[in-house]
């Protein structure tokens, strides 16, 4: 029978020949990941269970990025009890302080995840490891703490929304253009429940941090998860972080979907989601005339080395639009290192912006930018929903580093061709 | 294994509400559910928190608790005193964390555009029947396994009793 590249992971992972949509599994999990906000709650869950020791030492992973570097006592303390669970449960992979990124980007850049492997997160973007050709979704603290007990997860084989993208991508446009173009498209709960997997020749061209971007914020459209079948681009990437065995998966040709949707890339312009939610998109030209306080450039989404570049690009030579704040936090020690050699850094200090440790920050509304009222932000984040960076009555306009970066020296949204 | 039996008032809210709105980030540095509970809904409906009694009932639109996978949102709603949640349709993350820590849902599209805010209704859990003053309604049963999860107490109790043998 043939099968999606998803049914086929989660059929090695449940020691089954095949699974079809709705069917109940339970599926053995390589990667069980958490963070300074999930995890506190996984650990009073995998108390409760009874056991003493997680499933696996090196399987278990836990990284404080939400509120670091610790923004009050209380989140302090949240970290200290994450911080003693790991040391007493010998967990080899622990991350906090400079060793510390956005789990998102530094568990890739570590060759921490690969390609055919089950991961389950308590954090709604783990799927954007998706984009390596893994079978990865977010979960809740609950699900995450039996995960740490027994190894297992019972998951429901999630019907397959195929994507198809062709043509040939404008300038300045790249993967969260597609991505939110798409949840635009679908809806907030358009994928509800399944699996979409990005194809086509535009993915196929696409570099690995875009691919990223574009799995990261398939839960923005209610997305089980979102992948990208293993290409010589992913293992090229991989090539250069791991030596570990990994299993590829693609789709079968006669894989049956609930449903297959082509999108001619050709007329899609750099995309803005405007307030409160990622599906509200525009095309960054039609945004009118909204003046901005904020631009944020980072995140999970789109806090890679390749996102610095591309806001260095622009911000070279220019200065942030008076009365805009610029705030740039790159995904990972390693990215804020390269960037510093590469002038990046000295780019944005020049054009005024302010540099912050590599953590989720203003993104959630956590700290290092966070809105007042009446204020707008531009960021390259995943979220625009009511109070996310902030007060209830500030707004987060979402859109890719280019844009970003556009915006921040204009004032206003506007893409780069407006400079 | 409680009553399965709800009466309370019905609190409604739209369509796409996300964890983020039924507890915002700023109050996710600590875990305890009572003062979760003490800001559910607070940017957009600052009456709920003081206002909802125990027993009542949450009436949503479509692809309620969307976004961030904070299990803190299905927690404080739960300790505000809402024993089950009525919507069009759920998030699938808070759909699995509201089952694993024991709090029931339903999906029913009549309901959940059938029924009135600050009116009262009852609910059976086990048939998934909604008596309203609005009107009655079926809502789609809760599926077995999700049955068998809350019959347990919640996905804690379940595998400690299946998988750990406790």
């Amino acid at each position: 029978m043939p099968m999606t590249i998803t049914e086929k992971i989660l059929a090695a992972h449940a020691g089954l020949d095949r699974v079809s949509p709705g069917d109940l599994i339970e599926a053995k999990v390589d990667v069980a990941l958490a963070n300074d906000i999930t995890a506190p709650l996984a650990i009073k869950v995998f108390d409760e269970i009874g056991v003493e020791t997680v499933f696996d030492a090196d399987k278990v992973i836990l990284v404080a990025d939400h509120f670091v570097p610790n923004k009050d006592i209380a989140s302090a303390q949240q970290v200290k009890l994450v911080r003693e669970f790991a040391r007493r449960q010998k967990l080899t992979h622990y991350y906090e302080g400079g060793d510390s990124g956005i789990e998102h980007v530094i568990l890739p850049e570590r060759g921490l995840v690969l390609p055919g492997q089950l991961v389950i997160g308590a954090d709604s973007h783990t799927c954007t490891y998706g984009a390596m050709g893994a079978f990865s979704t977010g979960v809740g603290s609950t699900d995450l703490g039996a995960v740490m007990a027994t190894g297992e997860i019972w998951l429901k084989v999630p019907p397959t929304i195929l994507l198809r993208y062709e043509g040939k991508l404008r300038p300045h446009v790249g993967g969260k253009d597609l991505i939110l173009h798409t949840i635009g498209l679908l809806g907030v709960e358009g994928a509800l429940y399944c699996a979409m997997e990005f194809a086509g020749s535009v993915i196929e061209q696409l570099p690995m941090h875009q691919r990223f971007t574009m799995s990261n914020m398939a839960i923005e459209a209610g997305g089980k998860n979102g992948i990208i079948a293993p290409d010589e681009t992913t293992l090229a990437y991989l090539a250069e972080r791991t030596t570990r065995r990994f299993e590829i998966f693609k789709s079968d040709p006669d894989a049956v979907y609930d449903r297959v949707i082509d999108i001619d890339v050709t007329g899609i312009e750099p995309q803005v989601a405007f307030p409160h939610l990622p599906s509200n998109v525009r095309a960054a030209s039609q945004a009118g005339n909204v003046p901005i306080d904020q631009v944020v450039i980072g995140s999970c989404t789109n806090g890679w080395l390749d996102d610095l570049r591309d806001a260095a690009r622009i911000l070279k030579g220019r200065k942030a639009a008076p009365g805009v704040r610029l705030i740039i936090l790159p995904g990972s020690p390693l990215i804020y290192k390269t960037a510093m050699r590469e002038g990046i850094l000295e780019t944005f200090l020049e054009a005024g912006g302010v540099i912050g440790p590599p953590c989720c920050g203003p993104c959630l509304g956590g700290h290092m930018g966070i809105l007042a009222a009446g204020e707008r932000a531009v960021s390259t984040t995943n979220r625009n929903f009511i109070g996310r960076m902030g007060h209830p009555e500030s707004e987060v306009y979402l859109a890719n580093p280019l844009v970003a970066a556009a915006s921040a020296v204009l004032g206003k949204i506007g893409g780069p061709d407006e400079l | 294994m409680e009553d399965m039996k709800v009466e309370g008032r019905i609190w409604k809210f739209g369509n796409d509400i996300d964890t983020d709105v039924i507890i915002p980030a700023r109050y996710l540095n600590v875990s305890d559910e009572n003062e979760l509970a003490r800001n559910a809904f607070i940017d957009i409906r600052p009456d709920f928190a003081t206002g909802v009694s125990k027993g009542d009932i949450l009436v949503a639109g479509k692809n309620f608790g969307c976004g961030s996978s904070r299990e803190h949102a299905p927690l404080a709603i739960k300790a505000a005193g809402i024993r089950v949640v009525i919507a069009e349709s759920f998030a699938r993350i808070f759909y699995r964390n509201a089952f694993n820590i024991g709090l029931p849902l339903l999906e029913s599209e009549e309901a959940a555009k059938g029924l009135a805010d600050g009116g009262k209704a009852t609910v059976d859990l086990a048939t998934g029947a909604i008596e309203g003053e609005t009107g009655s309604f079926q809502a789609r049963p809760i599926p077995e396994f999700m049955a068998r999860l809350i019959a347990a107490g919640g996905l804690v109790q379940y595998v400690r009793k299946v998988k750990v043998g406790r």
